[in-house]
């Protein structure tokens, strides 16, 4: 009898809904989470893992023996590897093609690679403009590894004690 | 200056009245339809803010032409017109929903004689026109030839039936009480002061015409004929483009109008709280913003437009079987005892709001 006398209060006082309406109308003037994205941006771990990375030894030779471990492990199937025998009897490469369009950036390819050849950089801002370029060749890879090779070395490093 | 008026005076007696009824008609109408824009975008503010998010930002400076690139994005988009659909009533939908949200509005007065038709049965007009509303909506539900787009036009024509008659009987407290249909008398009778308006002495009344109110525009808690999650959009769903624009024109022009309404029945409409101070109202600058004006209006409907946006970052969605429980065994009840109050009142010579 009492307790249906509450509810009925309760209910005809709105008492629930405005309690609600008290909820919303605080966070009203709550502090924002929003991160303006291109002009701030949220940190990236040395982890990430974006556009691919072909590097080289610091004596300019390329780091990658062609062993084909992360064509094997690639579950998209998204690397082509084709290989031959050097003059001076080492094994490398002739075409490294990374079709971005069946990457799923799961990292595999750099976890697979014994000598650190491939690996993937933090960069994720980048596009195709035209049909092709998604295919990231051999002498595109190495391009870019040159080009980052300092941030890719110092978050290398950065990550070694946790692998 | 002189050739303009000599013109204007060779214009003949009739046109001129024409024209001058015109002009005051695009007066009201160019800023509703600036003033629905821009409620398009407070409602993405208030409702992002109120998620934590900052809403839109990006268009013109912190977002403020939102709604123009809105406009013009509708504007260009292709109308497409569904191929079973029964063409003729599919495009005179849209219009019937608009046309009344926008007609309402000639008996609505502003301020001191700001008003277009100074109509006697004004509260009736606004009663019989804001029904009219749901003829466009079940015509395009049933056009569109799409089972959500019928789903939703039979929803939304049984709850208009369940909430036109408890806001009609929040509308007879009214009448009671200022003893005229004319919405300006009704303002005038609240004259002389926060004190005299009609939402101490019917303060239910006023609850229960804002709820029907919200219910009456499918605006969240009351929104099943749209109901995005169960029926994807509702009536709209086919519609594209301009003819979606205007659908989306109507329900916010009748969310304005609501806002507008409960101020003028129920909060005093353009006159100010600080009628009785004379003192306060006979300092020179700030005199006159103490005093009544369109301003009040202003500011104590937009408290009633805020409401309908918190409400809708609020409350979840009321089940069908819910919202008929609501209007037909809640709401009109209230209004019933409250009317029966009110007339015993009234019969025993006690009249607060006198």
């Amino acid at each position: 009898m009492i307790s249906s006398i509450k509810h009925f209060i309760k209910t005809f006082t709105l008492f629930e809904l405005l309690q609600g309406l008290s909820v919303t109308g605080k966070y009203f003037f709550a502090k924002k989470i929003t991160v303006q994205y291109p002009e701030q941006k949220t940190p990236i771990s040395p982890r990430f893992r974006g556009h691919h990375a072909l590097r080289r030894y610091p004596n300019g030779e390329e780091r990658c023996i062609a062993c084909k471990l992360c064509e094997a492990v690639c579950p998209a199937l998204a690397i082509d590897i084709e290989l031959e025998e050097r003059a001076d009897g080492t094994r490398r490469t002739t075409k490294y093609d990374i079709d971005m369009f069946k990457c799923i950036y799961c990292g595999f390819c750099e976890e697979a690679c014994p000598v650190d050849a491939i690996v993937e950089t933090q960069i994720f801002e980048y596009h195709f403009e035209e049909r092709g370029e998604h295919i990231m060749t051999k002498e595109k890879l190495l391009a870019f590894g040159d080009k980052h090779e300092m941030d890719i070395a110092k978050h290398r490093t950065e990550d070694a004690p946790y692998r | 200056m002189d050739s303009l008026i000599a013109i204007w005076e060779g214009v003949p007696d009739g046109l001129q009245t024409v024209i001058v009824i015109l002009l005051k008609i695009v007066a009201i109408l160019l800023p509703l339809i600036l003033a629905v824009a821009y409620t398009t975008f407070a409602e993405r503010k208030v409702i992002g803010y109120m998620q934590v998010r900052c809403g839109p930002n990006r268009v013109g400076p912190k977002g403020w032409l939102q709604p123009i690139a809105d406009v013009v994005k509708l504007m260009f988009k292709e109308i497409i017109t569904p191929t079973e659909s029964s063409k003729a009533v599919f495009f005179i939908a849209p219009i019937l929903a608009l046309a009344p949200a926008l007609v309402v509005w000639s008996v609505v007065p502003f301020f001191e004689g700001g008003v277009l038709a100074n109509v006697n049965a004004g509260l009736l007009f606004v009663l019989a026109i804001t029904s009219l509303d749901v003829f466009g909506i079940i015509l395009a539900g049933w056009a569109s030839n799409s089972k959500y787009a019928i789903l939703s036009s039979m929803r939304i024509g049984a709850q208009m039936v369940a909430y036109e008659i408890a806001m009609g009987f929040a509308l007879v407290g009214v009448l009671m009480a200022a003893g005229s249909l004319n919405l300006s008398d009704i303002v005038h009778a609240q004259s002389g002061g926060i004190q005299n308006w009609f939402m101490w002495p019917l303060f239910g009344l006023l609850v229960v015409y804002f709820i029907s109110g919200v219910a009456e525009t499918n605006r969240a808690p009351f929104d099943v004929a749209e109901g995005e999650s169960e029926i994807v959009a509702g009536f709209h769903v086919e519609y594209s483009g301009m003819a979606f624009a205007l659908f989306f024109l109507a329900e916010y022009a009748s969310m304005l109008l609501i806002s507008v309404l409960t101020t003028l029945l129920f909060l005093g409409g353009w006159l100010s709280p600080f009628e009785s101070f004379e003192s306060l109202l006979a300092i020179p600058v700030i005199g006159t913003f103490f005093d009544s004006g369109f301003h009040w209006l202003i500011f104590k409907s937009l408290i009633f437009l805020f409401l309908y946006l918190w409400f809708r970052a609020t409350f979840p969605r009321y089940r069908y079987d819910q919202i008929m429980r609501l209007g037909w065994k809640i709401l009109i009840p209230v209004t019933l005892i409250w009317i029966f109050g009110e007339g015993i009142a009234i019969g025993l010579g006690w009249e607060p709001w006198k």
